[in-house]
């Protein structure tokens, strides 16, 4: 009998720009674990370093008073990622998209369709304090 | 080491920026709005990035590539190309449709004889 469970990580980082190389190294290596292939591996990466940079720049807003808390949970064929900031809330509803029309020659914007574009599931909630997790998941 | 190195060279009145590296939120993409703002108050504005060294792009740097090219060619009366894609980043850029917006090449005697 296959003897793997789920194996989870949680991170608290400052609100630095530098946390997100820190984060993405840590689920480098569960997704490896998680068997994901190279491709969904590049993909996670992607989203997690769109999901920390909103997180750092956007609900933070860089003050470093604040962290942001990364939970990675790796099981066999699946890793689940959960970021959290400190910041006053967040709807995507109101992010535009960012292949229409005026928005493609906006120089910022793609975050969120790079998250959506690359994970399987991504959805949005609000946290306890009025902050803001992303959850996103990747299968293999 | 830098997270993005770029060596710059002259091809006629054409700057070609040789880049390796990352072009990601923070020094990445600083790094590539300087050296754009830097060539533009040098008065050089044809441009033509050799981006065959850069394996890895975020949205970030997506958004400093418009940002170049509307300085550059929006507002500056200037010319930018991208030349050598990545797989990678050919892949963002047609999911987010701007290899339309961009002109792109294989080739960097085919670039450069695209500018005018």
């Amino acid at each position: 009998m296959p003897s793997v469970t789920a194996e989870t990580t949680r991170l608290v980082l400052p609100s630095r720009i530098e946390s997100v190389e820190q984060a993405a190294a840590v689920a480098e290596k569960m997704a490896e674990r998680s068997g994901l292939n190279p491709e969904a591996t590049y993909h996670v990466d992607m989203a997690l370093r769109e999901a920390l940079g909103n997180a750092v720049t956007h609900g933070n807003k860089k003050d470093e008073n604040k962290t942001v808390t990364v939970v990675i949970t790796s099981s066999p064929g699946t890793l689940e990622i959960e970021v959290s900031d400190q910041g006053t809330g967040f709807d995507p509803a109101t992010v535009p998209d960012p292949t229409v029309g005026e928005n493609i020659l906006k120089p910022s914007g793609r975050g969120i369709f790079f998250m959506r574009t690359f994970m399987d599931e991504v959805s949005w909630s609000n946290t306890a304090d009025g902050g803001t997790t992303v959850r996103l998941v990747k299968h293999s | 080491m830098a997270e993005l190195n770029m060596k710059e060279r002259q091809a006629g009145d054409v700057t070609v920026l040789d880049m390796d590296g990352k072009i990601t939120i923070g020094e990445g993409s600083v790094a590539l709005r300087s050296a754009i703002k830097r060539l533009l108050d040098e008065g050089k504005k044809k441009v033509l990035l050799n981006l065959s060294g850069v394996g890895y792009i975020d949205s970030s740097g997506i958004g400093e590539l418009v940002s170049s090219y509307t300085t550059i060619q929006v507002k500056g009366g200037g010319q930018l190309k991208l030349l050598n894609l990545t797989q990678k980043l050919q892949d963002l850029l047609t999911i987010t449709k701007l290899l339309t917006v961009f002109d792109v090449y294989e080739s960097e005697a085919d670039a450069l004889n695209g500018f005018q």
